[in-house]
Order: C-alpha cells, then sequence, then structure tokens
C-alpha cells in the first residue's frame, strides 16, 4: 500500500499481529487495519488534496499519535545532531533521552500499526533556529505540551481498552518532558497556559487545534476529519 | 489521586453505573466541551449534577463511601505537602512546592464539590486513624522518620508519592472508557501528576545530588531507579516499570538511532506503567493511612 510499509520485516509484522491479539481485537483487527488502508472501498474519509489523514476509529487515533511523534522524533534527532552553542553536558545528556524516547514511540507506533500506517512525514524546522536555545527550547515546549493536549484530548474517543492504556503510558511521559523543559526554560515545572492554577488540571486540545500548530512544522500536512 | 478507582468501585456496587453515565445518555447531552478552562473550572460541579441524573436526587450511600475512599487518597497527597510547607525550615524551594501543593489541594476540592453535589458527606482528615508519612503505621517512627525535617527524605518520598499517583490513575483509565467528561478530566489530572513527577525528580537531581531521571529510568533487574529500596513495591507490581513489551511489540527488538535495538533503559524510560487499584492500596495501607 505504502513503500514505507515494504521496510517492514516479518519481525514487526509478527510484533503486529501479537499486539492486536493482545488488544483482545483477533477478529476486530482485521477490520482495523482494513479500515485503516487507504484502499479499502469503506473508507469514510478521503483526505484534501497534498494533507495525510490520520482515519477513523482507533487506527485513526493510533495514526494521530503516530504523526506527532514522527514531529517530535525529527524534531530531536535535529536536536542532537545540531546542538545549539554552548548546550552544557547535562542538556545533551536529558535532551538525548528525550530524543530516544520519541524515536521508540514512533517506531512503536509504526510497529504496531503495520500495513494500517500512514506514511513517513517529512519536518518542516525552517522557523526554529536550531543553534539558539532559546529558540530550540521553546519549540521543545511547543510540542511537548501540544503532545500532552493531544493525546490527553482524545482519549474518549479510543474504543479498545489496551489501546488507551497504551496511550496513558506515554502521555505520562510526555508530561514528564514538558516538565522538563519549562525547567530548562526557568519557567519552574509549567506554566499557567497549560495547568489551570485555580482547578490542578492540565489543558486538552482537539485534534483540529493541536493539528493546525503541528502542520507549521510540516511538509507534509496532516488531517484528522473524523475527530474534528 | 484516584478517580478513575471511583468509577470501578461504583461499579462493583451498581453494574448499571456506566450505562448511568455513558455520554450516550441525555445527562451528558447537554454537557460542553471540557477543551476550554471555563468549562473545566464547572468539571466539579458537572459532576455532581451528573451523579443527581443519574441517580435522582442523591447518590446511594455505597457511591458516597466508594467517592469518599478516593478523596482520602488525594487527601493524603495534598495533606502530605501542607504538613511539609508548615514544617518550619523544612521546605527550600516554597514557591515551587507550593504551586505543587495547590495541584494537589485543588484536586482535593474536585471531589468534595461532586461528593457534596451528590448529596454525601464529603471525608475530611479528622475521618482519618491516621495519616503517617514516615510509613510507621500511625505511630510516626517509620522509615521515613525524618520525613518532616529532613528535606532530602521530604523530597524523596514526595517523588514517590508522585510516581505512584500517576501509576495509580493510568491503572484505571479502562474504566472510563469512552467518557468524555470523566476521562478527559481524570486525564487532565494525571497529566499534572506526571509533571509534578518529573519536577521532584529534577529538583533532587539539579539541586540536592541525586541521580535520578525526570522520567523512571529502570534496568533488567530493578524498576525502582530511586535508590530507595524501600519503595520498591512502587515501581513494581504485576507489570513493573522495567516491562519492555507493550502492546505485544518487544520494544528493544525496535531500532533506534543507536542501532537496530533499543536499550532497556530508554524502552522503560518511555513508558510509564500502571498500578492496580489493589497494588495501591497494599502500599499506602496501613504504612500511611487507614481509615477509623
Amino acid at each position: 500500500m505504502k513503500t514505507e510499509t515494504e521496510l517492514l520485516n516479518s519481525n514487526v509484522n509478527l510484533a503486529r499481529r501479537s499486539f492486536l491479539r493482545y488488544a483482545g481485537a483477533g477478529a476486530a483487527g482485521v477490520g482495523l487495519m482494513a479500515a485503516a488502508s487507504s484502499c479499502h472501498k469503506d473508507h469514510t474519509v478521503t483526505p484534501t488534496a497534498g494533507a495525510i489523514d490520520v482515519g477513523s476509529g482507533d487506527p485513526g487515533i493510533l495514526n494521530y499519535a503516530y504523526a506527532l511523534e514522527q514531529l517530535e522524533a525529527a524534531f530531536y534527532t535535529q536536536v542532537i545532531a545540531t546542538p545549539y552553542s554552548g548546550m552544557p553536558s547535562v542538556e545533551l545528556t536529558l535532551l538525548t533521552d528525550i530524543r530516544d524516547h520519541e524515536v521508540l514511540h514512533r517506531e512503536f507506533f509504526k510497529a504496531a500499526l503495520g500495513t494500517g500506517a500512514i506514511q513517513g512525514l517529512t519536518p518542516d524546522f525552517s522557523k526554529i533556529d536550531f543553534s539558539s536555545r532559546a529558540a530550540v527550547l521553546g519549540a521543545a515546549k511547543t510540542f511537548e505540551d501540544l503532545g500532552v493536549t493531544a493525546y490527553d484530548g482524545v482519549g474518549y474517543l479510543v474504543q479498545t481498552p489496551a489501546y488507551l492504556l497504551i496511550a496513558g503510558k506515554i502521555v505520562s511521559v510526555e508530561a514528564r518532558h514538558a516538565s522538563l523543559i519549562a525547567n530548562l526554560l526557568g519557567v519552574s515545572f509549567v506554566g499557567s497556559d497549560q495547568v489551570d492554577a485555580s482547578t490542578g488540571l492540565n489543558a486538552t486540545n482537539k485534534p483540529s487545534v493541536v493539528l493546525a500548530a503541528a502542520n507549521t512544522y510540516l511538509k507534509t500536512k496532516v488531517s484528522a476529519k473524523s475527530f474534528s | 489521586m484516584n478517580l478513575f478507582g471511583i468509577i470501578e468501585e461504583i461499579e462493583k456496587v451498581d453494574p448499571e453505573f456506566n450505562d448511568r453515565i455513558s455520554p450516550r445518555r441525555d445527562a451528558i447531552k447537554n454537557m460542553s466541551s471540557f477543551g476550554t478552562k471555563v468549562a473545566l473550572a464547572a468539571i466539579p460541579f458537572a459532576l455532581g449534577d451528573l451523579f443527581k441524573k443519574a441517580y435522582g436526587a442523591a447518590a446511594s450511600s455505597d457511591v458516597i463511601a466508594v467517592l469518599n475512599f478516593a478523596l482520602t487518597l488525594e487527601l493524603l497527597e495534598a495533606t502530605f505537602y501542607n504538613d511539609g510547607l508548615a514544617a518550619s525550615g523544612l521546605v527550600k524551594d516554597t514557591a515551587y512546592i507550593t504551586y505543587i501543593s495547590n495541584d494537589e489541594n485543588n484536586h482535593v476540592k474536585f471531589l468534595t464539590s461532586a461528593i457534596t453535589a451528590a448529596g454525601g458527606t464529603p471525608v475530611t482528615a479528622n475521618d482519618l486513624a491516621y495519616v503517617d508519612f514516615t510509613a510507621g503505621g500511625g505511630k510516626n517512627n517509620g522509615p521515613f522518620a525524618d520525613v518532616f525535617t529532613n528535606y532530602q527524605t521530604f523530597l524523596a518520598v514526595a517523588e514517590t508519592f508522585e510516581d505512584t499517583g500517576v501509576r495509580a490513575y493510568k491503572g484505571q483509565a479502562g474504566n472510563l472508557l469512552g467518557n468524555q467528561t470523566y476521562l478527559t478530566a481524570a486525564l487532565a489530572i494525571h497529566a499534572v501528576e506526571a509533571r509534578h513527577a518529573s519536577a521532584i525528580r529534577y529538583l533532587r537531581t539539579s539541586k540536592y545530588g541525586a541521580s535520578v531521571t525526570p522520567w523512571i529510568t529502570s534496568s533488567a533487574t530493578a524498576s525502582n531507579d530511586t535508590g530507595i529500596s524501600l519503595v520498591d513495591a512502587n515501581y513494581g507490581g504485576a507489570t513493573p516499570e522495567n516491562n519492555t513489551t507493550q502492546g505485544g511489540v518487544n520494544l528493544l527488538t525496535l531500532p533506534s538511532l543507536e542501532g537496530s535495538t533499543t536499550s532497556v533503559a530508554v524502552a522503560s524510560a518511555a513508558f510509564d506503567e500502571a498500578l492496580t487499584q489493589a497494588e495501591v492500596l497494599a502500599i499506602l495501607v496501613p504504612a500511611f493511612v487507614n481509615t477509623k
């Protein structure tokens, strides 16, 4: 279906089958992957020209997460490849950790989705000055906060308990990242833009809001029409 | 600490509870999205309103008891920070700890409002037989005896409480499946607990010489990365923090930028794990808290 999926070896496909079995979605899994296939006749979401739509149902949610993880992984890969001037070793270590987490999140979703995965996305980081600490950490804050609000904003749409649990396992790590980045920026561990000081609750965002922000950093635009 | 647990416990006494509060029910239909600050602020009242609609004028005594159990857990966390801030000369990072304390007290208000609105009587600290942050079972001479006189012990206990709170929320996620109102609110609290956990960990390492990462970095042989063996159970459980298989996918076989595989350190840190309610209770009772 997509050239990227041809890169998946048999081990990964085995892993995908295990993933579906684990989720208790043996029979449903067939439909799950079929629904995510862009060539399936029942595919209800028609991507707009030039934009990749994540699809619908649980595969759509997983692809939505996969898209965001692709963006985050690409960002931190660039951060570590071209460190900002004077990056202290402690920051290099922490940002490398985050890079590795985001790369693993990306690879996990790619393996779990198998042939149902959206294509690899091409980032556009032309607006980010990677030589500037303030610019890099500012962008990192944007990405991490966006990730937390994105996962929490679609949690209720997830239909399979195992997927919800996995999303929960990832979003708390994104929140840990967000807290650390805020600390590095010197604004304590969170700003009032993310956690309402009068309620103690983190902000959440709809996919339309999240993707509007994410697409400013993507050459390959992404949409989530069934979740708007 | 455990909004998810509320729903699970209610379901035990009322198997049809989920149907009662399903978003498809009329009770929920007129509730607005929780994507804005205004809506978020309304959640405690919305929650109480929901219980009224699901059960009539007042929730049953069994339901109130379950809600109060969850509130007890939240009280534990808020009381910890309140007592720490009240201990003369203990807290060195007052603004930082005060911010966390405010969040936890807000979470208590959230549940208290819900119980009151549902016609119940919220539990207060006076209803507890004891709260003992030394883990001494009420004798205040447990292994963390200097928790309110030694700031490093205080931070170590805080770190474990926050990590455990994150795990407790996560463990109940499935019980709120599909529920826009409660799942979204609970996930919003879950994220804040994770921010706290990261914040305490970073504080300990960046200012006080600890060597923990903001995330839980386990090894193949040890889930607990805090260096405090007393809290091994907080990082263990049926699915311990050093789990490296997610959804049937062996994370260690996935490629990383270092090569064709991924390390246990990265695989464990990139995914936080859940604790069941029974596991949480076994950790807290009777060492830290008990009811009268």
